[in-house]
């Protein structure tokens, strides 16, 4: 018997990694004038791996005395972006990929959403039975 | 002082340093014309030094923003000009005109008002995904 949350799985996790993306590639729009800063980013793919798997290969505690593993790691693997032309400032942002790839994420981030609606509702006329 | 945890904060901080760095753009501009007797009291152009900020979680979501560290004085030289009418010229006849380049501000302002635009706008797309998120499942 699988729960609604687990239904919704996939999507809500995919959702939280956008979100988790869209607050770094901000901080990267941020920074895009100061000197030494290196653009930063995640690995989208790799993430949502690391989410899915950890739910299902997470270490078993088999005996009360066991140490829980947590489920989902704390840590994203924040990469650095390699510049396609860096700047002589030690800057690695640069504005047209920024904002390149922020608005891909958004779009992603509203197909996620679009599907969990759906899903939603989906549910919604089930759980009604019209 | 590092509370920086969402978006808003990162933009909104980002945003601040843009502005202080218009002001001393605005500084630099309105002083641009002027002169001064000595060598020393001539205005010197300001210039903001950024800094990257990071959130105290920043291993975890890879916020970081940008604030101005400090504000210091361009070392370039006041201009000598000859000017022996001029009241303020000193015994041989020279005043020394601010050391501002007014082209060089021209495009840093260009530059402070793309990056202050670009805030703004990643702000209200993230306002506009937060809208749509609260209102999943109606």
């Amino acid at each position: 018997m699988n729960g609604i949350g687990e239904y919704l799985d996939v999507h809500s996790t995919a959702l939280e990694v956008r979100a988790r993306r869209n607050k770094i590639l901000a901080s990267n729009i941020a920074n895009a004038a100061t000197p030494h800063f290196k653009a930063r980013d995640i690995d989208f793919q790799d993430e949502i791996r690391r989410a899915a798997g950890s739910s299902k290969s997470a270490v078993q505690a088999t005996d009360t005395k066991h140490i829980q593993a947590s489920l989902r790691g704390p840590t994203a693997d924040l990469l650095y972006r390699d510049p396609v032309s860096a700047s002589r400032d030690g800057n690695t942002v640069e504005m047209n990929v920024e904002q390149m790839e922020f608005s891909e994420n958004v779009i992603r981030y509203q197909t996620s959403l679009t599907f969990l609606n759906n899903k939603i509702s989906g549910l919604m006329s089930a759980i009604r039975g019209e | 002082m590092n509370k920086i945890d969402n978006i808003f904060d990162v933009a909104g901080r980002s945003m601040s340093a843009q502005l202080v760095r218009m002001n001393t753009i605005a500084s630099n501009l309105a002083n641009a014309g002027n002169v001064s007797g000595t060598e020393e009291t001539a205005y010197r152009a300001m210039k903001p030094v950024f800094q990257t900020t990071y959130a105290n979680q920043f291993e975890e979501n890879g916020i970081s923003t940008t604030e101005v560290a400090q504000i210091v004085q361009s070392d370039r030289k006041p201009e000598r000009i000859y000017m022996p009418s001029h009241p303020l010229s000193d015994d041989d006849g020279f005043v020394y005109a601010a050391a501002v380049n007014v082209e060089e501000e021209f495009v840093e302002m260009l530059e402070t008002n793309r990056q202050y635009q670009n805030n703004i706008e990643v702000i209200s797309t993230i306002r506009a995904l937060m809208m749509r998120t609260i209102n999943m499942g109606k």
